[in-house]
C-alpha cells in the first residue's frame, strides 16, 4: 500500500482509500508527539526541503515539526532572503535544489499550479503547501481528521465553510475532501467572494448566516485577509463582522453540539468573537496538533521507503 | 505445533518468567505488533493464574524503526504503538511469537529504549527458527525448530487468525510439518 | 511565367470554384482557362534553368487566392528574441499566408512614421510575404494622446490599433474614430474593460473556480464593444473587432449589423477550437489575451462565422519566448503563435459542416482585403500572384518543434490535424 503518486499536489487526486490510510498513519503518528523523546529513526538521512514563496509560521513550522519528529534533516528556505529575490525563475530554482538531491519538498507558492512546475521537474516528492488559491491539501486532510476524531465517520455530515471562498484554497481543498469523504457542504460569505458556478462543486450556496449554520454538525470559518477591501470586495471590518463573522449570539442559532474550527491564523473580532476563539466548542488547537500527526504520516508514506 | 502445544508452551514461559523474577513487581509485558501483543496477553493471565497478579501489557509497533523498509515489497500498514505506562526503571518482557534474524527485536529495543530507560529488558519467545543476523538471544523460549531459509514459519492465533496452529511451509512445496 | 495547372481553383470573389489552370506572368495573374482534364498529374512540375518553377502541378489540390492575416504580432523593433520580420514571415509563408499585418505594439510603439517605414524597409530586404504595418491609435498606446494619422497614413500603415489593449476613455475614443475618418484608416478595436480584466489570467467560469485562478468575465470583452459600437454609431466610423471570443460578442454584431452599423469582426482559431477547460493542468500555452472561453462560447462563434457576423479569421499570432511561458500561471505572458496552424484548425470548420470551403476561403482573403481596402485576396487578371496551394487530404501532426516561427507557444502540439498548405507563391515567386 502505499501513495500512487510521487506527489501531493491537489486533494483532487487523492482516492477515498488514499485519504483514509493517511488519516490511520497519522493516528499512529500522533502518538510519537506524546512521549518524552518525540522522535522515531524512520526518514534518517532523507532531506526535506521547505520552499516558502509565502510567509508561514505555522505550515511551515508544522512541517519541520514533522520532519524532524521523523529524523529527517529539514531545510527551511523562505524566499525574502533568498535567490528567487535575484530574479531566479522556479524552474531553475527547482532544478538548483535537485542537484543537491532532496528527498521530498514541500512548497508553497502564490500562483495557482506551481507545485505542478516542482512535480514534473524534479525526481523527488513534492507536497503541495499552498497553491494561491488554488488548494491546501494537508489543511483539508487536517481538518478531516480532526472532525473524524470527534464524530467518527464523515459519511452524511452537514460541514459550513463560511467567509472569502473565491481567494480561500482551504476552501477548495475542504470541499473536495469533504465531499469525497462522503458529507454534505455548505458555502456562505459576501456575495463578491463566492465564486462563479460553485454549486457545480457540489455544495449548496446559502445567502444567511442564520441558514448556514443552522443544523449543521462542523462550521469551517475562513480568514479575511484585510487587503481585499481594496479590491472592492466588502466595505469594511465592522460590516464583514457583523454579517458574516460568528460571536456567542448568532451561535445560539446552531446546534449545540456544533463543532467550530479555523485553519488560522485568526482575526479576533472579525470572522471570529474572542469569546469563541477561546471557547471549549473550538478545535482550532485540535487541528494544530493534528496537522503535525497529518504531515507525519504524509511525509512517511511519500518517502519512507 | 497444534493448539495444545502452543498453551503448554505458553504456561511453561509464564511458569520461567514468575520463577526468575520472584516479586514480579515493576514487571509489564510489551507485546510487538500484532501477534505478540496476543501472546503477551495470554502469557499474562497465565500469570494471574499462578500468582494471582494482573501484570500490565503495551503494544509496540516497530514499523518505523525498522531497517529493512526497502527490502519489503508494500509499505506495511502503520498501526498504533499503545503502551499505557512508562518504562523508566521498570523491568521489561518483551514478546514476539518467532525469532528469526533478530531485527525485529533490535528496533524493538530501539522503540523500547526511546519511550525511557527500562532497568531491563528480557525477552519472551514462542518460536526461536536460527539464522541470526544479529547478537540476539532469548531468555524465555517456547520451542526451537531448526530451519532452512527458504521455510516460512507461519504462526496462527485465534484472536487473529481463523485458526490455532503453527506451520512450516516450504517454498514452492505446499508441505504441512507440524 | 508560370502556369499552375489542374489544380481546384476557389476564388470567392469571383465566386470561382472550378477546375482551372492560373497563368501567371511578372508577378500577377495573367489568366485562369479551364484545365485541360488531366487528372492524374504526375510528372508535370516543371522548373527553369533557375529552379524556379514555371509548371506547377496542382492535381488533387486546391488552388486559392494567397491568405491574408489581418492580425499578426511580428516583435520586431524591440523584441527580436521572440519573432523577427524575417521570421515571422517565414512562418506566414509556411502557413499559406502571402500577406500579414502586424500590429503596432512593438518596442518602439509604433505611433510614428519613422517605425513604420523602418518595418515596411525590413519587411522590404527580409520579409518573404507581404506585410502591412498597422499604426496605433494613441501615441506609446498610453490611451491619451492621438497619434498623428495622417503622418502613419503616409508612411504606409494601412489601419490604426491599439491592440493588447483598449482605448479607455470614451471620448478619446469618440475623437479617434472622428479623426481617423480623415484619412481613412480603418480602427481596429481590441475590446477589452481594463478594471473588469484586471489580474485576471483565463475566464472566469467553473473552471476558474475549480482551479483557483482569477478570471476574466466575458462581459469585460462586451461591455467594451457595446461601447465601441455605439460610438461608431454616433460619429459613423466603420469599426473592425478584433478576436471576438464570447457569445454575448456575437450577439451584440450581429445586432449592430443588423441595424446597419458600419461593423466587421474577426476571430482566431482558438476561439472555436479549445474551450477553458484546456487551461485544467495549468499550461501556460493556453494562456491568451481574450481568454478561451466557455463551450457555448464556442458554438456562439462558429454561428457567428457561419451566418456572416464574423467576416474573417485572423491568427493573433503572439509568439513568446521561454522566458515568458516557462514560468507560473500568473506570472506568464498571454499569446498564442497562430500563423503555422490557422488554416488546418479553420479547415475543420469545413470539415464539421459548419462553412463551406469558398466561405471559408473567403475568410482568410475577399473579406479581410475589403475591410482594408487592399488589392489582395482575389485570383483576379491583373491581381498580384499571390497564391496558396492547399492539400485537403494530408493528415499530419502539429509539431512545433518544426515551425519557422522563434517561438514554440502552442497549445496545439502534438495534435493531428487534416489540411496542409503544400505552396505558398508571393508575386508568382514560390516562398520560401
Amino acid at each position: 500500500m502505499g501513495l500512487t503518486s510521487k506527489d501531493l499536489l491537489t486533494i483532487q487526486d487523492l482516492s477515498v482509500e488514499e485519504i483514509s490510510l493517511v488519516l490511520d498513519t497519522a493516528d499512529s503518528m500522533k502518538e510519537i508527539s506524546t512521549r518524552d523523546i518525540k522522535k522515531v529513526p524512520t526518514l534518517r538521512g532523507k532531506t526535506v526541503i521547505n520552499l516558502f514563496y509565502e510567509p508561514s509560521t505555522r505550515t511551515r513550522t508544522s512541517f519541520e515539526i514533522a520532519g524532524k519528529r521523523l529524523s529527517a534533516d529539514v531545510v527551511n528556505i523562505s524566499t525574502s532572503a533568498s535567490s528567487v529575490v535575484k530574479g531566479e525563475t522556479l524552474k531553475d530554482t527547482g532544478k538548483n535544489l535537485q542537484a543537491m538531491s532532496p528527498d521530498l519538498v514541500v512548497i508553497r507558492h502564490p500562483v495557482a499550479g506551481a507545485p505542478k512546475i516542482l512535480a514534473d521537474n524534479l525526481s523527488a516528492s513534492i507536497i503541495n503547501a499552498g497553491d494561491g488559491a488554488h488548494e491546501h491539501p494537508t489543511q483539508a486532510l487536517l481538518d478531516i481528521f480532526t472532525i473524524r476524531e470527534k464524530k467518527g465517520s464523515l459519511q452524511g455530515l452537514e460541514v459550513a465553510i463560511i467567509g472569502d471562498i473565491t481567494h480561500s484554497r482551504v476552501a477548495r481543498s475542504d470541499i473536495y475532501a469533504l465531499s469525497k469523504m462522503g458529507a454534505r457542504v455548505r458555502v456562505f460569505g459576501p456575495h463578491t467572494m463566492i465564486p462563479v458556478f460553485i454549486e457545480r462543486m457540489g455544495v449548496t450556496v446559502c445567502h444567511t448566516l442564520e441558514e448556514s449554520i443552522k443544523d449543521v454538525d462542523v462550521i469551517i470559518m475562513l480568514r479575511i485577509q484585510l487587503e481585499r477591501q481594496g479590491d472592492f470586495l466588502f466595505p469594511t471590518l465592522r460590516e464583514y463582522s457583523r454579517f458574516f463573522g460568528l460571536d456567542l449570539e448568532k451561535l445560539k442559532k446552531a446546534r449545540s453540539d456544533v463543532l467550530i474550527m479555523h485553519p488560522g491564523p485568526i482575526n479576533r473580532g472579525v470572522e471570529l468573537s474572542p469569546e469563541i476563539a477561546d471557547s471549549p466548542y473550538t478545535l482550532i488547537l485540535d487541528q494544530v496538533t493534528n496537522g503535525v500527526a497529518v504531515r507525519m504520516a504524509l511525509l512517511y508514506l511519500l518517502i519512507g521507503k | 505445533m497444534d493448539k495444545e502445544d502452543i498453551d503448554r508452551v505458553l504456561t511453561r514461559i509464564a511458569h520461567e518468567i514468575v520463577e526468575r523474577n520472584r516479586d514480579c513487581e515493576d514487571l509489564y509485558l510489551i507485546g510487538i505488533r500484532k501477534r505478540g501483543v496476543t501472546l503477551a496477553q495470554r502469557i499474562s493471565q497465565k500469570i494471574k493464574g499462578i500468582k494471582g497478579l494482573e501484570i500490565p501489557i503495551g503494544a509496540l509497533d516497530i514499523t518505523l524503526y525498522r531497517d529493512d523498509l526497502s527490502e519489503i515489497d508494500a509499505q506495511p500498514i502503520l498501526k498504533k504503538t499503545e503502551i499505557p505506562f512508562s518504562v523508566k526503571d521498570k523491568k521489561i518482557i518483551l514478546v514476539d511469537d518467532v525469532l528469526y534474524t533478530g531485527r525485529t527485536i533490535r528496533a524493538a529495543l530501539d522503540g523500547i529504549i526511546d519511550l525511557g530507560r527500562p532497568q531491563f529488558i528480557q525477552l519472551a519467545i514462542l518460536l526461536d527458527r536460527g539464522h541470526r543476523e544479529l547478537p540476539i538471544r532469548a531468555d524465555y523460549i517456547g520451542k526451537n525448530i531448526p530451519t532452512s531459509r527458504r521455510e516460512l514459519v507461519e504462526v496462527s492465533l485465534l484472536e487473529d487468525d481463523d485458526t490455532e496452529q503453527v506451520v512450516l511451509i516450504e517454498e514452492g512445496i505446499h508441505g504441512v510439518n507440524k | 511565367m508560370l502556369v499552375i495547372v489542374n489544380g481546384r481553383v476557389i476564388d470567392p470573389a469571383q465566386g470561382v470554384d472550378g477546375f482551372f489552370d492560373l497563368t501567371i506572368d511578372q508577378g500577377k495573374i495573367m489568366k485562369m482557362t479551364p484545365s485541360a482534364g488531366d487528372m492524374s498529374g504526375k510528372g508535370l512540375d516543371k522548373r527553369n534553368a533557375s529552379g524556379n518553377f514555371t509548371v506547377f502541378d496542382a492535381s488533387g489540390k486546391l488552388v486559392v487566392p494567397g491568405l491574408i492575416d489581418m492580425h499578426t504580432h511580428l516583435r520586431e523593433p524591440g523584441h527580436e528574441y521572440k519573432e523577427t520580420i524575417k521570421s515571422g514571415c517565414e512562418a506566414a509563408a509556411a502557413g499559406g499566408f502571402t500577406s500579414i499585418a502586424c500590429m503596432a505594439n512593438t518596442n518602439p510603439v509604433n505611433d510614428n512614421q519613422s517605425v513604420t517605414e523602418y518595418i515596411l524597409r525590413k519587411a522590404k530586404h527580409e520579409g518573404c510575404v507581404n506585410v502591412f504595418p498597422i499604426g496605433a491609435i494613441t501615441k506609446g498606446l498610453n490611451g491619451e494622446v492621438l497619434t498623428e494619422m495622417g503622418d502613419l497614413r503616409g508612411a504606409g500603415a494601412i489601419a490604426l490599433s491599439d491592440d493588447g489593449k483598449s482605448v479607455k476613455n470614451n471620448e478619446l475614443m469618440r475623437r479617434a474614430m472622428e479623426y481617423t475618418q480623415s484619412f481613412h484608416l480603418p480602427i481596429i478595436s481590441h475590446c477589452e474593460d481594463p478594471d473588469l480584466a484586471k489580474n485576471g489570467v483565463m475566464n472566469e467560469g467553473y473552471v476558474s473556480t475549480c482551479l483557483g485562478l482569477k478570471g476574466i468575465p466575458h462581459t469585460a470583452e462586451e461591455v467594451m464593444l457595446a461601447r465601441d459600437v455605439m460610438l461608431s454609431e454616433l460619429t459613423g466610423c466603420p469599426l473592425h473587432i478584433a478576436h471576438v471570443s464570447t457569445a454575448g460578442s456575437v450577439r451584440i454584431i450581429r445586432d449592430a449589423k443588423s441595424r446597419g452599423v458600419r461593423l466587421t469582426a474577426e476571430t482566431a482559431p482558438h476561439y472555436f477550437t479549445l474551450t477553458d477547460e484546456a487551461v485544467r493542468g495549468f499550461d501556460t500555452n493556453t494562456k491568451v489575451n481574450p481568454p478561451l472561453r466557455t463551450e457555448e462560447d464556442v458554438q456562439a462563434i462558429k454561428e457567428g462565422l457561419k451566418d456572416g457576423t464574423i467576416d474573417v479569421i485572423a491568427t493573433d499570432h503572439a509568439p513568446h519566448s521561454l522566458l515568458e511561458k516557462d514560468v507560473e500561471f500568473d506570472y506568464a505572458a498571454f499569446g498564442i503563435i497562430g500563423l503555422e496552424t490557422a488554416l488546418p484548425l479553420s479547415l475543420m470548420l469545413y470539415f464539421e459542416g459548419v462553412l463551406s470551403l469558398a466561405d471559408l476561403i473567403a475568410k482568410f482573403t475577399v473579406n479581410p482585403a475589403r475591410i482594408f481596402n487592399l488589392k489582395k485576396g482575389s485570383l483576379l487578371p491583373g491581381m498580384d500572384a499571390d497564391v496558396t496551394i492547399i492539400d485537403l487530404e494530408n493528415t499530419w501532426t502539429v509539431d512545433v518543434n518544426k515551425f519557422k516561427s522563434k517561438s514554440r507557444n502552442s497549445p496545439f502540439h502534438g495534435r493531428n490535424v487534416r489540411g496542409e498548405v503544400v505552396a505558398t507563391f508571393v508575386g508568382g515567386k514560390m516562398v520560401p
